[in-house]
């Protein structure tokens, strides 16, 4: 068994889909720099402490590696509808390898969203330590687990026609409820309640980079559990997706 | 992973694989739908066999179970002596499914190396695109392929992984002539090797020209078992038509090589087991028949003369039960 070259197939499966590819990184690129260049002086957005190149840097980052993420659904269902996943079921590929696979090539997708977004901030002047970049591509790692599992959960559930509203609807969801477009304000409902959402921490990310603290224990205990959550959902919908589609 | 038994000499000990009890329905909008009902089959290793019925007798549903991608409601599947999930995690099973296209964005090489790599010992890829006829499309997409070629490339990918089992659901379907010809003959130098292949058809002559033995379903059910040339004897059957009024349908029926007897206003229809035998004495007893016709009876025919019970009837009796039950 070659499980390398089996997961070199599959990125390069991922790369060669030009259309998805560009837009998936094109996308978040364009809207960032619309929103971000004409405020590039503003040094403390809504009084939280980042400047406007950093804070819309990240919020765009977010949203663009949530979709590259959640986006591996969509080969899901497509190779579901292809009777593909039935084909890998009855081939020696464990569960487990082929949810890291899926997983690899969904982290990828997003390594690259958020390479592309740091250089446009670059261009619009943000400046961080060699340690606050590090530390906060770190966090927003560590903070994308659960739109992996979001993305399987969904590919084995929608069918082709069905999964983009699903993916877009979900993810433009939880990055406007999560301060992802615009800062949430300190006080009311609102901030309140982007605190258990993953989308929140990725953003929270940012004050890494400049020499904040890093998320809070509850942060640690939002992700753990909607990664928690959500893997267990996809289990049970790899489980149960065993009929012809 | 080399062969170990000749082609044609089962091993002695127990079955290599073995289908217990079958049983699976699914829910419909009226009510289960009792897609296998009881099958029971054993297969020794080298054996080619062929799972011959039409459509909606359960075959796919069959097949299905024994690849561990649905389970029973009740009975067993054993695969070389584990349970299919097993068999597949040691790479010993290899399977065309029916309904099935391709990934996209990888060439026929690529994906036939991709699959490859999941096994622990495949066949030669390279030696496996010639054998499936794929040589010259090997650097094509596979979003670019014909419905024929796409099947060689599925029939490549249940080859490569060198099964000591292969499955075949209806593999031919979407395969012209020529296309049909070349599978079958890669199919049976596989099997030479050794290998037990299990393919499903509603094709009779497919069953008989590539099969050493056919397994003969309806409605759920087995309904023969045995040698391609006897089954090919039960389910060959031939019918008479004849324009004949004013005889007996009773008559008729007694006459040698007659199965059955159904009337169509003037004419009759004599289901025939010897069509030859028939015909003499049909034209012996009645010379004022005429109008005839002697032709080759469908699969569908056969299988209803084999299934003498009548479904509609015994979904009724159902019917009447769960009432009863309930």
């Amino acid at each position: 068994m070659n499980q390398l070259l089996y997961t070199r197939l599959e990125l390069l499966r991922t790369v060669r889909n030009r259309r998805f590819f560009i837009l998936s990184f094109g996308f978040p690129l364009i809207i960032y720099l619309l929103v971000a260049a004409p405020n590039r002086h503003v040094h403390d957005i809504d009084g939280t402490g980042l400047s406007a190149p950093l804070y819309f840097m990240i919020g765009w980052a977010s949203y663009g590696t949530m979709n590259a993420m959640v986006a591996c659904g969509a080969r899901i269902a497509a190779e579901r509808q292809a009777g593909w996943t039935r084909q890998l079921r009855i081939s020696p590929l464990s569960p487990r390898a082929y949810f890291r696979t899926k997983v690899l090539t969904a982290y990828m997708m997003a390594l690259i969203s958020l390479l592309v977004l740091y250089v446009a901030g670059v261009c619009l002047g943000v400046s961080l330590s060699a340690g606050g970049w590090l530390g906060m591509t770190g966090l927003i790692i560590v903070g994308l687990i659960p739109f992996a599992a979001l993305g399987i959960t969904l590919g084995h559930l929608f069918t082709p026609d069905s999964i983009g509203p699903a993916m877009g609807g979900g993810v433009a969801l939880l990055g406007l409820l999560g301060g992802t477009f615009f800062p949430l304000g300190q006080h009311g409902f609102l901030p309140e309640l982007a605190q258990f959402l993953p989308s929140y921490w990725l953003v929270q990310a940012s004050h890494v980079g400049v020499g904040g603290h890093g998320w809070a224990a509850k942060g640690w205990i939002v992700i753990a559990a909607w990664t928690l959550l959500l893997s267990a959902l996809a289990v049970r919908a790899y489980r149960r997706d065993t009929g012809r589609v | 992973m080399s062969a170990t038994v000749a082609p044609g000499q089962p091993r002695a000990s127990a079955p290599d694989i073995e289908l217990c009890g079958l049983v699976k329905s699914f829910s419909g909008p009226q009510g289960p739908i009792r897609a296998v009902r009881g099958v029971d089959v054993r297969i020794a290793a080298g054996e080619t066999v062929a799972l011959l019925g039409p459509n909606g007798a359960g075959k796919s549903t069959t097949i299905d179970m024994l690849l561990g991608l649905l389970s029973p409601d009740a009975g067993s599947v054993s695969v070389f002596g584990h349970p299919p999930s097993q068999a597949i995690a040691r790479g010993a099973i290899g399977a065309m499914l029916q309904t099935g296209a391709l990934i996209r964005d990888l060439s026929v090489r690529e994906l036939v190396e991709m699959m490859a790599s999941l096994y622990p010992a495949p066949l030669d890829v390279g030696e496996v695109l010639e054998l499936a006829g794929l040589g010259d499309v090997a650097a094509q997409r596979t979003q670019k392929l014909s419905g024929g070629q796409t099947q060689r490339v599925r029939f490549a990918v249940a080859l490569v992984s060198n099964p000591e089992l292969l499955v075949l659901d209806e593999p031919t379907v979407a395969m012209d002539v020529e296309g049909r010809r070349d599978f079958w003959r890669t199919m049976r130098s596989f099997a030479a090797r050794g290998k037990t292949v299990l393919f499903a058809t509603h094709y009779l002559e497919e069953a008989d020209a590539y099969a050493d033995r056919a397994v003969l379903m309806a409605h759920g059910r087995i309904v023969a078992d045995g040698p391609t040339n006897e089954i090919k004897a039960m389910v060959g059957l031939r019918t008479i038509r004849a324009t004949l009024p004013d005889v007996d349908s009773g008559a008729l029926a007694a006459l040698p090589g007659v199965t059955g007897v159904e009337r169509r206003g003037e004419a009759v229809v004599l289901s025939c087991s010897d069509s030859d035998a028939a015909i003499r004495a049909l034209l012996a007893a009645c010379p004022q028949a005429r109008d005839i016709e002697i032709a080759a009876a469908g699969l569908e025919q056969a299988f209803l003369e084999l299934t003498s019970e009548d479904p509609a009837g015994e979904a009724e009796a159902e019917a009447a039960a769960k009432l009863l039950g309930a």
